[in-house]
Order: structure tokens, then C-alpha cells, then sequence
């Protein structure tokens, strides 16, 4: 039977807990894994690594939050989100929700798009592929 | 001083598990000072636990080394847990099994059981768990970061451990 919102919700709060070492109540859909739970970038390792052990699914750091592309000169410039970047996150990150982002561009502001709710989002998402 | 914290590479399964020990002897200068004699205290000669997590991540981080074929700067990013249930003395052998749980190009995940062996004999008792991430610091990755052009991590001392372990290189 397919998990539930709700189980999966739970599991990728353990996880959470586990690789980034806070409490449980700190865990919220809108708490974001960089800026509010203090990861850094081992860590988004970290819960890729166990994000696919807890839900026997395969994933792809860059696939979760594609940071390579902020890397890249036609999708970033002085610093801010060229259209063809925005377009490209819309594509590759169906699980985030970007309007906010999209409203400053900036790479800096970047962290902020990753979410407990888009964590979520992304896992459902790879386990109705499976 | 070498800061090479593990001294025989005992078993070797490629991108598996790597085993190694270590002998604790009165000789070493961190012994001298960890802990001394103070007030009416007598000196309490104890391994220090940072260097035992420092042995291990030698221990883990060769074999993810060898895993990429020494290709890449295998750099400690992350210690995921570290507990230790009892202290080690000289006269003592630490063993060090870390085993690879998780490799990609990014980096990688490892856990690892550390045992104390007494040579006079007896069973192998635990001393700790120690669960280590490795990130692969490279060039395409190092962003402001002034990194040397050739690798720095598996030279000198480390390789020679390797080869006179008897540990074929990749």
C-alpha cells in the first residue's frame, strides 16, 4: 500500500532530526533545512544518504536541491537568477515552491527555497516512480 | 611528529571494510600531558577520544580513498556520531573497523566499531561507535576555496602505512 502523506511527513522528520541533530518541535513543513535547521552542505549529503536508506528509493543530491546550476553562467549573473534559470528551477524542482524566490533571484536567497514541505514533496514524488 | 593515528592495516575488503590498529604506548608525548599528575591527583595516562575519532577517520577515509582510487581529496566533513564506553591506556591496542555504507561522487558515509584488544589476552571489548562523512574537496567543488593543484591527502605517510600493511593500491 503507497505511504501516506502523513507517514512520510514522519519518517523525513526522524531523519531531519537525526542528520542535522535538532528537536523534533523545530521540524515544521515551513522550517527551512538551511537557514532555520542549520544545515550545511555535508549535511544535504547526509540526508540524501538517508533519505534513501529510510525509503529504499535512489536520489540524486543535485536532483533535491540543484545547487550545481547556481554554478552556472548562463543561469546566474551578478549574482541574481537570469529567466532561463528561473525556468530551469521550475523544471527540476516541481517539489519547491519558488514564488518567493522569484520575487529576488538572488543566490543568497537561494537556501531558503528548501523546505521540510518541498523535502516531502520530493520524496513522494520519487516514491510514486518506484 | 606524523600525524598518522593508526599503525597496521589488518584487513582490507575494497569498498567494503577496512580494519586497523592501534598500539597505545607510554612513549607518546600526548600521554604525558592527558592526563597529568595535578593537586593531589596522580597522572591518569588516558588516550585521548579526539585522537581515537582521528584514528578512525584515517581508518574510514583510506577506504574511501582507495573506493575512488585515490583519485579524489577525501576530506572529514561530518562526524555523525561518536560514543565511547570505556578509556584506553598504554599497553592497550585499539582496533578500528569502519565499514562503507554509502559512496558517490559527492562524498561518502561510514560507520565504524572501535574494540579494545589486551595482548595479554582475553576477549576484545567494546570502546566505542564512531560514524564519519567524507566529502570529495576537488576543484569543481571548492568554489572561493585556494586548493593546491595536486592532491593532498594520500601522500607520505598515509600510502606508506598502505603499502606496508600489504594493501594492493587500486
Amino acid at each position: 500500500m503507497a505511504m501516506s502523506r502523513d507517514e512520510v511527513y514522519e519518517k523525513v522528520q526522524v531523519v531531519l532530526e537525526d542528520a542535522l541533530g535538532v528537536d523534533p518541535d523545530e521540524v515544521t513543513p515551513e522550517a527551512t533545512i538551511g537557514p532555520d535547521l542549520g544545515a550545511e552542505s555535508i549535511d544535504f549529503l547526509d540526508i540524501a544518504f538517508r533519505l534513501e536508506k529510510e525509503f529504499e528509493i535512489k536520489i540524486e543530491q543535485e536532483q533535491m536541491m540543484p545547487m550545481n546550476l547556481l554554478n552556472d553562467p548562463k543561469y546566474v549573473q551578478d549574482g541574481r537568477v537570469t529567466d532561463a534559470g528561473m525556468a530551469e528551477l521550475k523544471s527540476r524542482m516541481p517539489h519547491a515552491d519558488l514564488g518567493e524566490f522569484e520575487e529576488s533571484r538572488l543566490v543568497e536567497d537561494f537556501p531558503k527555497v528548501f523546505t521540510v514541505d518541498a523535502v516531502v514533496k520530493f520524496v513522494q514524488s520519487r516514491l510514486a516512480r518506484a | 611528529m606524523r600525524w598518522v593515528w593508526i599503525d597496521r592495516i589488518t584487513e582490507f575488503v575494497s569498498g567494503e571494510r577496512c580494519v586497523a590498529i592501534k598500539c597505545v604506548s607510554a612513549a607518546e608525548d600526548v600521554l604525558h600531558d592527558h592526563f597529568p599528575a595535578e593537586g593531589g591527583r596522580e597522572a591518569e595516562p588516558m588516550f585521548p577520544h579526539s585522537l581515537l575519532i582521528e584514528g578512525m577517520a584515517q581508518t574510514a577515509g583510506v577506504l574511501v580513498g582507495h573506493r575512488g582510487r585515490f583519485e579524489h581529496n577525501v576530506v572529514l566533513a561530518k562526524i555523525g556520531r561518536a560514543d565511547f564506553v570505556r578509556v584506553v591506556g598504554p599497553g592497550e591496542v585499539v582496533r578500528f573497523t569502519a565499514t562503507l555504507d554509502r559512496y558517490d561522487d559527492a562524498g561518502a558515509a561510514t560507520s565504524g566499531v572501535l574494540e579494545v584488544l589486551d595482548p595479554v589476552g582475553g576477549e576484545a571489548r567494546a570502546l566505542g561507535r564512531v560514524d564519519l562523512m567524507f566529502g570529495h574537496l576537488d576543484a569543481a567543488r571548492a568554489g572561493d576555496l585556494d586548493l593546491p593543484e595536486r592532491p593532498f591527502v594520500f601522500t607520505g605517510a598515509l600510502m606508506d602505512l598502505l603499502d606496508r600493511s600489504g594493501v594492493p593500491r587500486p
